[in-house]
């Protein structure tokens, strides 16, 4: 049977016919439909599905699992492979027991990232064997193959979908999900569990020897497609060979085609290919991986061979797409470019970028923030919707998870002497927020830290956390306190607010401001689109004759606001939160009587 | 030579049911056995940012449609039309929604929203056809504002090649039943619009 489906649920189809015991993830666009899938299928769910702390946790987790005989799998976008890269590193010396993956979705472009870096990098750099799947139904049989080829080598395999596949939808054939097996043990066997020096060093050298039969059993996966026609070739990988395959029959030219899918690189298929050609273009998005092996290879097989690729016709930046790929392989052709089209009325096109919610509770925090701190005051913020109110004035920075409190301290400890407020929310604060907590409160940080509870990780698409007394199965756990979390940690003044009641959360900030130590702020208030979701929506407000166009709400930025023939106007979008009433000098916003 | 047989591009502002559209297209390929596939955007786009779906029909490539490549640019929002207009062909058709979402920048007073028929004129220019339709007000005579996407799906359907039946019968799968009575209204409002 065929069905419609997206790149991530068709991978998390795939973990289900590989007969999964265990998947672990933290959410991360474009990786968090994976679990989200899984969760949702009830009746076959996996026996433990779990949102995890972090990336860390998760691979950790799923690598326990797979120690205990369960095949496993750990899910995240490419910058938590970043956190996870310790386990990461090591697991490849140390092995499996059942199958385990690692799920990395790629984000060239950045649609929803920090940076665009290239996985397939950390895959060769861990002697981990890496697949790129080019499609949704490709992704969803590597998944699957993944298994297979962890527990033969006995080594973790990473499953590496770009944006471009996790978010495509396509037909893809659907099986039977597989069953998983008995009663599992954790069996002892320090020499490959334990990673003592005198027991990494021999497993060095059996991760580098069997590198070679990795090869050679990927040599022939259909993931590794050779067709050799004319004397001009194109190797390609992933969705770069979509986007060339389809070139190639829109300049209806017979050119040999390489499509590759699977690291380490097929050696062989390589040197036939430029045994067979006489000029070569190598197509891939972000770092040249395959290049640089084509390269190397070619000085063997054939030096004449010219190879062409990321000087002067593939960009390493950035995501590929048709028409870049058409013409590069037409200008190699020395055939007619095509030119990139543009909307013919530009300059009367409003911008639509994507803002904070109506009735969002970041937005009252900072509001507050800034009044109390000022405009001289240094904002380290971090990752989350409310990274999206940098035109605030209270997004200093945003470098990774955790990291506003960690910076915070250091610009402090630089020298600088202005009041320093950063900000992270609560799910990035449970992720890699802590550990900078204790450190400012070891250190003596003189810092403000803001913690915007939503109570929930809403960037990502509302997602569980411990500090919501849920788990990603919708069972309840114990709910954790961020409060006794500070204290715990260290903080000295820790204080809980609403940031719809303005004039206490002003009070709040003031006090933390005047703390002579490290102080915590809590503001605490629903994201407003699980709120609605709930139905827990308060009436909406109304601006009456009072105003006088002073714009005070306008600058608000709240999207529920408008400015029409000198005066506001509040629209549908409202949600009730209140917070214009209380900022408008001349009390001309009240709530809709009813 | 063609490599799809029908390239669509869907466009709108997050919330108004981009994503559902294709997902019903979709299925009813997979029912009528042709080969489809499409992209979309997720993560920040979706809060009040421009989303844009691609979807290809009897097509086993990338699931981009290529800049200059759609046959048809099925639109939520008319600023939306004019934002992704480069996808359209030269021979392509633009079906568009008049009723605007207003951008922040607009609501607070950093840009303004240009009249419809700055909007059209250019598209006009662009391309084979222009249907504009109020797809609001048909979604509310057909019983809720909510179904305004589904209007637009019906505007479609003559467009692409899947049969009428097929849509409806993979509208059934995607709409709640309580809604689905609505929903088939609205879908015959926005057929009859660009009959």
């Amino acid at each position: 049977m065929r069905e419609y489906l997206l790149g991530n649920a068709a991978i998390a189809r795939g973990l289900l016919e590989a007969g999964v015991g265990l998947v672990a993830g933290y959410p991360g666009t474009p990786s968090s439909e994976i679990i989200e899938t899984l969760v949702n299928l009830k009746g076959e769910r996996p026996p433990h599905v779990e949102w995890s702390v972090n990336e860390k946790v998760a691979l950790e987790v799923a690598a326990g699992a797979s120690w205990t005989g369960r095949r496993a799998a750990a899910t995240m976008k490419h910058v938590g492979l970043n956190v996870a890269a310790d386990p990461f590193m090591t697991l490849a010396y140390l092995g499996v027991g059942a199958g385990l993956v690692v799920i990395c979705a790629d984000d060239p472009y950045c649609h929803s990232s920090q940076n665009e870096q290239d996985s397939r990098r950390y895959a060769q750099f861990a002697g981990i064997p890496c697949l790129d799947p080019k499609n949704p139904e490709e992704a969803k049989e590597m998944a699957v193959f993944a298994f297979e080829l962890s527990e033969k080598f006995n080594i973790p395999v990473m499953l590496r979908p770009t944006t471009r596949v996790s978010h495509a939808r396509e037909d893809v054939e659907i099986g039977a999900a597989a069953a998983r097996g008995g009663q599992c043990r954790f069996i002892k066997n320090p020499a490959r569990r334990v990673a003592l020096p005198i027991h990494a060093r021999p497993l060095h050298s059996e991760l580098l020897a069997k590198q070679a039969a990795i090869e050679e059993a990927l040599e022939s996966a259909p993931w590794n497609r050779l067709a050799l026609h004319g004397n001009v070739g194109i190797i390609a990988s992933g969705i770069a060979g979509l986007y060339a395959e389809e070139a190639a029959l829109e300049l209806d030219e017979d050119l040999s085609f390489l499509c590759i899918g699977a690291y380490p690189l097929p050696t062989k298929l390589i040197s036939r290919m430029l045994e067979h050609v006489s000029r070569v273009m190598v197509i891939e998005e972000l770092e040249p991986v395959v290049e640089e092996q084509v390269q190397m290879l070619a000085r063997k097989v054939n030096p004449n061979v010219e190879i062409l690729g990321k000087a002067g016709f593939i960009p390493r930046d950035g995501e590929l797409d048709y028409l870049q790929v058409r013409n590069a392989i037409a200008r190699m052709l020395g055939k007619a470019e095509r030119e990139a089209l543009h909307s013919p009325a530009v300059s009367i096109l409003p911008p639509r970028p994507p803002s904070l919610c109506a009735g969002c509770s970041h937005r009252a925090t900072y509001y507050a923030m800034r009044k109390v701190f000022g405009k001289n005051a240094i904002y380290p913020s971090d990752i989350g919707c409310y990274t999206m109110a940098v035109g605030m004035g209270t997004v200093d920075t945003c470098l990774c998870m955790g990291s506003s409190i960690t910076l915070a301290s250091g610009i402090r400890f630089g020298g600088e002497n202005e009041g320093i407020c950063c900000s992270l929310g609560d799910s990035t604060f449970l992720h890699g927020g802590m550990t900078g907590l204790l450190n400012a409160a070891y250190n003596k940080a003189r810092i403000t830290v803001t913690i915007l509870d939503n109570s929930t990780t809403a960037m990502t698409g509302h997602q569980p956390n411990p500090g919501t007394g849920m788990t990603a199965t919708g069972e309840a756990t114990v709910q954790v306190s961020i409060e006794a979390l500070a204290k715990a940690l260290g903080a000295g003044l820790v204080e809980t607010v609403d940031p719809y009641h303005l004039d206490d959360t002003l009070e709040s900030f003031q006090r933390a401001k005047d703390y002579p130590g490290l102080s915590v702020i809590i503001a605490r208030q629903p994201c407003v689109i699980k709120a609605r979701r709930s139905n827990a929506r308060s009436k909406p407000f109304q601006v009456g004759e009072e105003c006088k166009g002073c714009k005070i709400c306008i600058d608000f930025g709240c999207p529920a606001i408008e400015f029409e023939n000198d005066k506001a106007r509040i629209n549908a979008l409202c949600s009730g939160c209140g917070v214009c009433a209380a900022i408008c000098p001349a009390s001309a916003i009240s709530e809709v009587a009813k | 030579m063609r490599t799809s047989v029908c390239d669509l591009v869907i466009v709108g502002v997050g919330g108004q049911g981009v994503i559902m559209i294709s997902d019903v297209i979709g299925r009813a390929a997979v029912m009528a056995g042709i080969p489809v596939c499409g992209a979309e955007t997720h993560g920040m786009a979706q809060r009040g940012g421009s989303v844009i779906n691609h979807t290809r029909i009897g097509c086993r490539f990338s699931p981009m449609v290529a800049s200059g490549g759609a046959d048809v640019l099925l639109a939520l929002e008319p600023v939306e039309a004019l934002r992704f207009a480069h996808f359209l062909s030269p021979k392509g058709v633009v079906l568009v929604n008049t009723r605007p979402v207003l951008p922040s920048t607009v609501t607070c007073g950093q840009a303004e929203y240009p009249p419809l028929q700055d909007i059209l004129a250019p598209l006009k220019a662009r391309c084979n056809k222009v249907i504009a339709m109020d797809a609001i007000a048909l979604a509310e005579s057909a019983g809720t504002a909510q179904a305004m996407n589904v209007v637009m799906l019906g505007a479609l359907a003559g467009y692409i090649p899947l049969s009428e039946e097929l849509i409806l019968q993979s509208l059934s799968l995607v709409v709640p039943q309580r809604f689905l009575e609505a929903n088939k209204k609205a879908f015959a409002l926005g057929k009859a619009e660009v009959e």
